[in-house]
């Protein structure tokens, strides 16, 4: 008992929270505002009709001699107890529906930001900008294991942010890559789902700039806990300078797909990748998982399902049982375009080539695997235009 | 006839030991089947449940990979719902339909008994599949693809054996309806059968209308999987969400599947320990009949952050709201019955009240969430795993316990240990909302459901809801060993233990003769 108490004692960082988080939009206000009309009527209606209850539990008892009364209907209170709850529910609806019509109304925008669901990243693009970019999370996993310290935004972090202007009404467009996910920050009142194949819309307008957090709402997975939302919100100039930045960033980056990197570049580099895009499946230490994920390490054993015992063994990974380092290129089309029929994700449409061919190259030289190989920007832009023939 | 003789006669006619159990054809049997089956499940399904307060005791992963814990709660939903709550109700059903009606048996004896034996058959499917490559489903139990179809071959075999379970139900239900529309006592007229009775025709109709939907919600499952088309594969001219859908118009009728025989239960046991009877009778009927009805029209509430157009928000909010009008004046009738009644407290009557109170903590709840856009804020939060387990657990899991025990006298001829079943009460109350009750402050504050790790700010309630999920798991083995203590011994029941109770159960001897009622009874 002493244990459990000076362990809560010693969590000080966990401020009691009942309510809903601070609501920082017109529209999260609202449902704030909603939520509290909603459940003081709740309470109310509880006092009054358990009020009667428990008068009946004390003073009703057989204990005390009470002799049992024998109605059993009576028309006009049964009535009354019908009607009055239908003009409560009314009473409820009215404003509820103002509320519904705001928040669909995404009409009149000052900017639009498609955003989309991949297992586990989410991906901002600005729409006419040129700008687009992955959004992971940047909580490590000795944090996650243990072995760590946690940070004080443990798993509500991302390496890079959606940013977007202080008082705009911004647009978004969500969709999703794979499966079902659900973009939700809390003191925005906003969650939608993003749904392969299909584009849906919200909408935000936030006044003070800041940084608000949320995390995906929709089952997606094993990294389901793990693809939070973080929004940075910056004042109008603020924000297009930061525009600006990322033009330029782009820009750099397409003059470094030219370039020719030495592997010890590419492995530093391509760890970092491998922790935000592949560890969650593939571990940090390349093991997998058993009978799911496929481990990566040269000679090991695995067998998953059927589809992917085949799958890798045409692709010339899989021999006898034993994972295998297959082809360059096999290596690289995998990454690029996935696995049809297993988890597998295409990341070619998610990572640039700087980033898949220092991947790959960290992949192949890390965990007793020793290739030597470094991939260059160029062969991965190689095959991703070969395979758009 | 005393019972010893009774029992000596079926021992001469029919077959003794385990070929009893897998040949019987007696109502009463199927229903011991049905319930132990139900109970077993229960704890099977709430270990589950253990392992998951443990990995969420404290943040970071502690005992197991994300990949398991999703298989944990996917489990721990189906099982519970499956194989725990449903089959419970359908073994009082067996039990106690036959007996309040004044019917020697159900009309489809040998019906009776496949619809049994098909259920250890589709659990055995569910529970192998934890063992095959990959494990068993982890996509959550509402099954949602495109992630359901990423899954391996336990994802086939849950589709299996939710085939069979479906099967299952609507052959029950085949019997219950026929049984209650033709084996009435001679002068037992519709608006004179017990409530329970009631609930349980209505119960059988929304199995049957809503069984068959989620059969083919799963057969287009299989064939997106296997046979190449594309139901709900955007990519092939499908939509992910038309799933949704369909599911939930099978999933929004079985919520009111596993809680009608619980309103039927308590209007039992609520006139019984008040002396007094059910108020408002006529109305109960057709506020049952009202929630059945309404519940096919209520069903894309659960699907709110779709993007549905508003059209469709409006329409499934008024409609989800003008369903706590019927469950109210359920309510109010259950409160009217006790009102000057003359009332005691045994552990079914205990259990009763606590499911009145509890379940329209339930009931608040789910209003919160009708609203629109306070659903949006806490669809898929634990604000919803608060307001599901407050409807289940304290609705249906805790009336079936109120059930148990107030005819436990009658099933076995004991009375069970009237302190051993008020301490099981006191300890699942308590245990149940230091379990829940912290579950709608993390909702609000913005923590998903369904996942294995949290933020730090959630750490106290969770360690807290992990404590009560502890005990509450515990306490229900002090329940198994009350029910075991009472079915092989205890102070004699007599016919009737309660003072109260006034339907044709108790006007047989404990335990009922085989052919319960041989000659059927006359009411007037």
């Amino acid at each position: 008992m002493a244990i459990l108490l000076t362990s809560w004692a010693g969590k000080a960082y966990a401020a009691y929270q009942f309510n809903l988080q601070p609501p920082e939009t017109f529209i999260a206000r609202q449902i704030y505002d909603l939520h509290t009309l909603i459940l003081l009527v709740c309470l109310a209606i509880f006092v009054v009709v358990f009020g009667f209850m428990f008068y009946s539990i004390i003073k009703h008892r057989k204990s005390s001699g009470r002799e049992a009364a024998h109605f059993h209907q009576n028309v006009k209170v049964e009535i009354l107890w019908t009607v009055i709850p239908f003009f409560i529910l009314v009473g409820m609806a009215y404003p509820t529906t103002k509320t519904i019509l705001e928040m669909k109304d995404t009409s009149e925008s000052d900017m639009t930001i498609k955003v989309t669901g991949h297992q586990w990243t989410w991906q901002y693009e600005y729409l006419g900008e040129g700008v687009r970019y992955s959004s992971s999370l940047a909580t490590t996993q000795d944090q996650i294991d243990n072995k760590a310290e946690k940070s004080a935004q443990y798993l509500l972090e991302v390496d890079k942010p959606m940013v977007v202007p202080a008082g705009k009404k911004v647009r978004l467009l969500l969709t999703a890559e794979d499966v079902i996910h659900s973009w939700w920050v809390p003191s925005f009142g906003v969650k939608q789902d993003a749904i392969p194949g299909f584009i849906k819309d919200s909408w935000i307008r936030v006044e003070k700039p800041g940084i608000y957090r949320g995390q995906c709402a929709e089952l997606c997975g094993v990294g389901h806990g793990y693809m939070p939302i973080v929004v940075e919100v910056l004042a109008p100039e603020h924000y297009t300078a930061w525009l600006a930045e990322q033009k330029a960033a782009v820009a750099a980056s397409e003059a470094a797909a030219n370039k020719t990197l030495s592997l010890d570049e590419l492995k530093t580099h391509g760890e970092k990748v491998y922790t935000t895009n592949c560890a969650v499946c593939h571990q940090q230490n390349g093991a997998g998982i058993a009978g799911t994920f496929p481990p990566l390490i040269n000679g090991t054993a695995f067998s998953g399902n059927s589809t992917q015992n085949t799958r890798l063994a045409e692709l010339g990974f899989w021999k006898d049982g034993k994972i295998v380092l297959g082809p360059k290129e096999q290596h690289i089309k995998i990454v690029l375009n996935g696995i049809t029929g297993t988890v597998m994700p295409a990341f070619g449409k998610q990572l640039s080539d700087l980033d898949i061919a220092a991947a790959i190259s960290y992949e192949r030289n890390s965990w007793g695997n020793q290739t030597r190989d470094s991939i260059q920007p160029a062969d991965v832009a190689a095959l991703r235009k070969s395979a758009n023939k | 006839m005393s019972t010893d003789a009774i029992n000596n006669a079926h021992s001469a006619k029919h077959a003794g030991g385990l070929l009893r159990w897998l040949s019987t054809t007696n109502h009463k049997d199927i229903g011991t089947l049905y319930m132990w089956f139900s109970f077993a499940m229960f704890l099977f399904a709430g270990a589950l449940a253990m392992l998951i307060r443990a990995e969420l005791f404290e943040p970071g992963l502690q005992l197991m990979r994300p990949a398991f814990f999703n298989q944990l709660t996917t489990m721990h939903g189906l099982i519970m719902i499956f194989g725990a709550i449903m089959p419970a109700f359908v073994g009082f059903a067996n039990w106690q339909i036959p007996l309040m009606i004044g019917a020697p048996d159900m009309a489809f004896p040998r019906l009776n008994n496949w619809s049994f034996w098909l259920l250890p058959a589709a659990a055995s499917l569910l529970l192998v599949s934890f063992f095959v490559p990959g494990g068993s489903i982890s996509g959550g139990w509402t099954m949602y693809p495109p992630l359901y179809i990423q899954g391996g071959v336990a994802y086939d075999m849950t589709i299996f054996s939710l085939h069979i379970m479906g099967l299952s139900s609507i052959i029950g239900s085949i019997n219950i309806i026929t049984t209650i529309l033709n084996l009435r006592a001679p002068g037992m007229t519709l608006m004179k059968m017990p409530m329970f009775v009631w609930t349980w025709l209505i119960t059988a109709f929304l199995l049957i209308s809503a069984m068959p939907v989620l059969a083919s919600a799963l057969t287009m499952l299989l064939t997106d999987r296997h046979f190449g088309t594309s139901f709900f594969n955007a990519a092939g001219g499908g939509d992910p969400v038309m799933f949704q859908h369909i599911f939930w118009f099978f999933g929004h009728p079985e919520v009111y599947i596993m809680i009608l025989p619980a309103f039927g239960i308590l209007s039992t046991v609520i006139p019984t320990f008040s002396r007094k009877p059910l108020f408002g009778y006529h109305s109960m009927v057709y506020a049952t009949a009202a929630i059945a009805l309404l519940s096919f029209i209520v069903w894309a509430h659960h699907m709110f952050t779709v993007g549905m157009p508003v059209a469709g928000q409006l329409f499934f909010m008024y409609s989800t709201m003008l369903i706590s009008i019927p469950t109210g004046v359920k309510v109010f009738n259950w409160i009217a019955t006790m009102w000057r009644g003359s009332l005691t407290f045994e552990t079914p009557m205990l259990f009763a009240v606590a499911v009145i109170c509890l379940f329209t903590i339930g009931g608040f709840s789910g209003l919160v969430l009708a609203i629109v856009p306070v659903d949006i804020q806490l669809q898929d939060t634990y604000y919803v795993v608060a307001h599901f387990h407050y409807v289940l657990f304290s609705g249906a899991a805790m009336a079936i316990m109120a059930g148990v025990y107030y005819w436990l006298p009658k099933w076995t001829g004991h009375m069970y240990n009237e302190t051993l079943g008020k301490w099981h009460f006191w300890l699942t109350t308590i245990a149940f909302n230091i379990t829940f009750f912290p579950m709608h402050f993390t909702g609000l504050a913005g923590m998903p459901r369904r996942i294995p790790d949290y933020a730090l700010q959630f750490a106290d309630f969770n360690m807290l809801s992990s404590i009560g999920a502890f005990v509450l798991g515990a306490s229900q083995l002090l329940f198994l060993y009350t029910v075991v203590k009472c079915i092989r011994g205890g102070s004699h029941a007599g016919d009737n233990p309660w003072e109260g109770a006034d339907t044709l159960e108790w006007t047989l001897s404990s335990p009922p003769p085989y052919h319960s009622f041989e000659t059927p009874p006359t009411v007037k």
